[in-house]
């Protein structure tokens, strides 16, 4: 990525049209090898074991241009728009992979060596760390070429180093926009927290247009050191005629404990990849996520929980909701190397449909190479129960109401196992935004 | 994804049940390596009518047109070489009436597979699969005057085609995976039932198949049909000697279950330990039928199979019971489809499987349930227990529901013997090789009992001569 495009940027939207991304090449020098690696892996094709139930149809890329800079006006509208917590020790809010606005909200952030930069920014200034970390893990669940597109075109994004024993109490948020009719963006985070650090991170994803088709396609990661207690939260909203890709790595260290909640409430098609490598003896990873589709929605989840030492224990609740003719897809494999004894691992999907057209599959998986191991996993799918309904009924709750409100105590679990309040009521709020533009 | 290398040493297994041979002469043998020639030459022998003939050379077109499925299955699938097979052998003689007409060598073996003479006189009728032919073809006189036909699925392409034609690959059609269009091309052997309505077979059939020369793939066809309102039970045991390379076993099993009818097909597969077990299983089931397909996989290098059944009518149900004992060097890669198809159908899957040594046990499963079906049901239930640190178990089902008036579940597990149960029984003077075979057994015990008896009691045998090995 460039740190010229930053300074050279316009402050009006630019006239002329921006290049189509199928052929516009790398974002910058250095990024040359990523791009050669994105035009040289196929598009998926639905007969990849990968790819099971995705309609590859839906991935084609021929729309979609280069992110354009926004004008004053959009700037300032967008800046407005992005509310987060009440709280938070710092927010970076990005538009189109540009940095917007940078504020430290709390001293604990400027302290004790944190770094908390842009990343394009980063790459200059810690180019060791940079190097060691950035993109370092492998997309391994299908999605390399949405990878190295990735890789090719990132231009800033959010990098966040926490330094051995440092606790950053406030959560850290960061915007990514996407503005304008087929744009794109590529939104990034980096975390690192050494040994002891403590940290909490929220992304928020959304389209300036909640009606405009673009592409969007995420990478972050996540490494935690001997320790280390990372939360990351993305509130993914972005357009319903978004194409979205987010590709997540978690690599957890020696009593390291990595809790991850993904709202996926937005998109046309969404596909996320979230890996979890357990790498050392003590570490804990907790996976959670809620869905809320609706409408010709596809949310396709791939999930990856890689027991690589002994003692290490993983969690995963992934709550789907389903109405319309949307479409959801759970494939997880919880895997367990020879050696890696003591594991305790467990995977959970649940899917609740609302409508007779509402597709939800379900592939749990297990490969296990160990023997002195605890592994379970389930999945089910059923509706609301009519009991259920009646009892609300009864008490004077309209049917559309009490339908959201079984809806809504069906995803708070997993919310709720996140364990942080704030950000809790704040998915909440998003969810019962969707519930209220749904109706 | 699954990727795993397996050596001719590491598949080398010595096993007492079914270690042995005789020499054999046959008539007719196709040799090795499968062309058109070879299905004019099964065809020509068989004296089968020209629509089989047809039905066999597009089955084999079929099969060379296809990839093998490694994209998803285990590349040991690559280690079969099918220039080498034999595709058909036979002795030439039809399937014998009586005892008396068995030949001696041939008792023998059923001998020593443990088949008591007595027990036989339970049966309902015996068709004992002697290579590709069934040498012995035995219908019980009560059975036969209830109308029930059962004999080799040959004889009933002949004498029963008004039937046969209806059904014959129809549950499975030939392009539905590569080793179905190979069974399509080159079968011979297996058995054909049919049972009128109402009829309820009171003994369950039961045939015993083996394998007896190198290089030799059996590709029997099994085709049952029960009318509305019938009830019959199928039981298919396997033992097979021990060869140097490897063999293929590719069966097709189809069940058609009528209006109201109850089909229970029970196996019991122990190949030996350098055999493909590769085998597509699938029935039917019309209104209020039910199907339960009990299975239970000991033997072979690599088995892989999942028995369907494809709910067709309202309230039809399907079953599928599952053992499957992964031992040194053997993969068992089974599970269960189960097609939802119309209103108010049920289904249950329940699988166990223990892995032994470097054994792998994996369990793949299919639930279908399409959109604006009501009262549809699924549950299944996935348990692994495993024995050494260096077996293996996976666990790959796929489920796709849509609709908001139906319920699927799905459960998995793995454990492993808890140390202080071994403890708890070897106190009590038990050793640590009765302790296992104690603990395993009760891992399975539940799922023993729907076995027939016979079976269950020959299972309890396998699992303690398996459990013999493993520690120490």
């Amino acid at each position: 990525m460039s740190t010229a495009l930053l300074e050279s940027e316009e402050m009006t939207d630019p006239t002329v049209a921006p290049a189509p991304l199928l052929s516009a090449g790398p974002a910058a020098p250095g990024q040359e090898a990523a791009w050669s690696t994105f035009t040289a892996i196929p598009m998926p094709v639905r007969n990849d074991e990968r790819w099971r139930f995705a309609n590859v149809k839906d991935l084609d890329l021929g729309a979609y241009a280069q992110p354009l800079p926004l004008g004053e006006a959009n700037r300032e509208d967008l800046l407005g728009r992005s509310r987060g917590l009440e709280a938070a020790a710092g927010r970076m809010v990005f538009a189109n992979d540009q940095l917007l606005a940078r504020e430290v909200l709390s001293e604990s952030l400027s302290q004790m060596g944190v770094v908390w930069l842009p990343l394009d920014q980063a790459m200059v200034e810690h180019p060791d760390l940079f190097q060691q970390y950035f993109m370092r893990e492998e997309a391994i669940l299908g999605g390399q070429k949405f990878a190295a597109l990735h890789a090719s075109q990132v231009r800033t994004g959010t990098f966040l180093h926490v330094p051995r024993g440092v606790e950053i109490d406030l959560p850290i948020e960061a915007f990514h926009w996407l503005h304008g009719r087929n744009g794109s963006c590529f939104p990034h985070t980096l975390i690192i927290a050494e040994d002891r650090a403590k940290v909490t991170f929220v992304d928020y994803y959304e389209s300036s247009d909640a009606n405009a088709p673009g592409l969007a396609c995420a990478v972050n990661d996540l490494w935690l050191g001997a320790g280390a207690q990372v939360t990351y939260v993305t509130a993914q909203n972005w357009s319903k005629q978004t194409l979205a890709f987010q590709i997540n790595a978690t690599v957890v260290g020696r009593d390291a404990h990595a809790k991850a909640l993904f709202a996926q409430l937005g998109g046309r098609h969404v596909r996320s990849e979230s890996v979890s490598h357990l790498r050392a003896p003590g570490g804990r990873s907790d996976m959670l996520s809620v869905t809320v589709a609706d409408g010709a929605q596809e949310i396709d989840a791939r999930t990856f929980q890689v027991h690589e030492a002994p003692n290490t224990a993983s969690d995963l609740l992934y709550k789907n909701s389903l109405d319309d003719t949307a479409r959801t897809i759970f494939s997880g494999l919880i895997r367990v190397d020879p050696g890696a004894h003591q594991t305790d691992a467990y995977q959970k999907v649940r899917n609740l449909l609302l409508s007779d057209d509402a597709e939800a599959n379900s592939a749990p998986g297990l490969e296990i190479e160990a023997n002195d191991v605890r592994c379970t996993h389930g999945a089910t799918s059923g509706q609301i129960e009519e009991e259920e309904l009646f009892y609300l009924m009864s008490r004077g709750i309209s049917k559309k109401a009490a339908q959201k409100l079984i809806v809504h105590g069906f995803l708070q679990e997993a919310i709720d196992r996140l364990g942080h309040e704030a950000i809790g009521s704040k998915i909440s709020e998003l969810v019962r935004g969707k519930f209220v533009a749904h109706a | 994804m699954p990727t795993e290398e397996l050596t001719s040493s590491s598949i080398d297994i010595d096993r007492t049940r079914g270690d042995f041979r005789y020499d054999e002469k046959h008539e007719f043998d196709a040799g090795v390596g499968l062309t058109h020639d070879t299905i004019d030459y099964i065809v020509n022998v068989k004296g089968e009518p020209d629509w089989i003939r047809d039905w066999r050379h597009k089955a084999l077109d079929v099969f060379l047109s296809k990839p093998m499925p490694t994209h998803w299955a285990s590349k040991d699938l690559e280690n079969i070489i099918f220039k080498d097979i034999r595709y058909y052998l036979a002795g030439g003689q039809k399937p014998s009436r009586s005892w008396e007409d068995v030949p001696e060598d041939v008792k023998r073996t059923f001998e020593r597979l443990g088949i008591p003479e007595q027990e036989r006189k339970f049966l309902a009728g015996v068709e004992a699969q002697f290579d590709s032919e069934a040498v012995y073809s035995n219908i019980k006189k009560a059975v036969g005057e209830q109308g029930v036909i059962f004999m080799g699925s040959t004889d009933g392409l002949k004498e029963h085609p008004e039937i046969f034609r209806k059904w014959f690959g129809k549950v499975i059609p030939t392009g539905d995976n590569k080793f179905s269009a190979l069974n399509s091309a080159v079968f011979s052997g297996g058995s054909f039932i049919y049972v009128p309505p109402g009829v309820k077979v009171k003994h369950p059939l039961q045939a015993y198949f083996r394998i007896n020369a190198e290089n030799f793939g059996q590709f029997e066809r099994t085709l049952i049909i029960a009318d509305e309102g019938s009830e019959v039970m199928y039981m298919e045991g396997c033992t097979a000697p021990k060869f140097e390379t490897a063999t293929l076993h590719s069966a097709v099993v189809e069940l058609v279950a009528m209006k109201g009818a109850k089909i229970q097909y029970v196996t019991v597969q122990n190949w030996s330990a350098n055999v493909f077990n590769l085998v597509t299983k699938r029935a039917i089931a019309h209104e209020e039928a039910e199907v339960k397909w009990i299975d239970c996989n000991i033997g072979s290098r690599l088995t892989m199979k999942y028995p369907g059944v494809v709910l067709k009518g309202r309230k039809a149900r399907g079953e599928v019971i599952s053992i499957a004992l992964a031992s040194d060097g053997q993969h068992q890669d089974t599970g269960a489809k189960m097609i939802h198809a119309a209103d108010e159908t049920t289904s249950n899957v329940v699988s166990k499987s223990i892995s032994v040594g470097t054994g792998r046990a994996t369990y793949r499963g299919l639930v279908h349930v399409p959109k604006h079906l009501k009262g549809c049901k699924n549950n299944t239930e996935c348990d692994a227990l495993m024995i050494n640190s260096t077996a293996r178990t996976d666990t790959y089902p796929a489920i796709t529901v849509r609709g908001t008036g139906n319920a699927c579940q799905h459960e998995a597990s793995v454990s492993q013997i808890s140390a202080e149960q071994i403890f708890y029984m070897q106190q009590r003077g038990l050793t640590e090789a009765q302790a296992m075979s104690l603990s395993v057994n009760g891992f399975v015990n539940d799922l023993v009992r729907e076995f027939p008896m016979e079976y269950s009691v020959e299972l309890k045998r396998l699992i303690d001569l398996e459990m013999e090995g493993s520690v120490g």
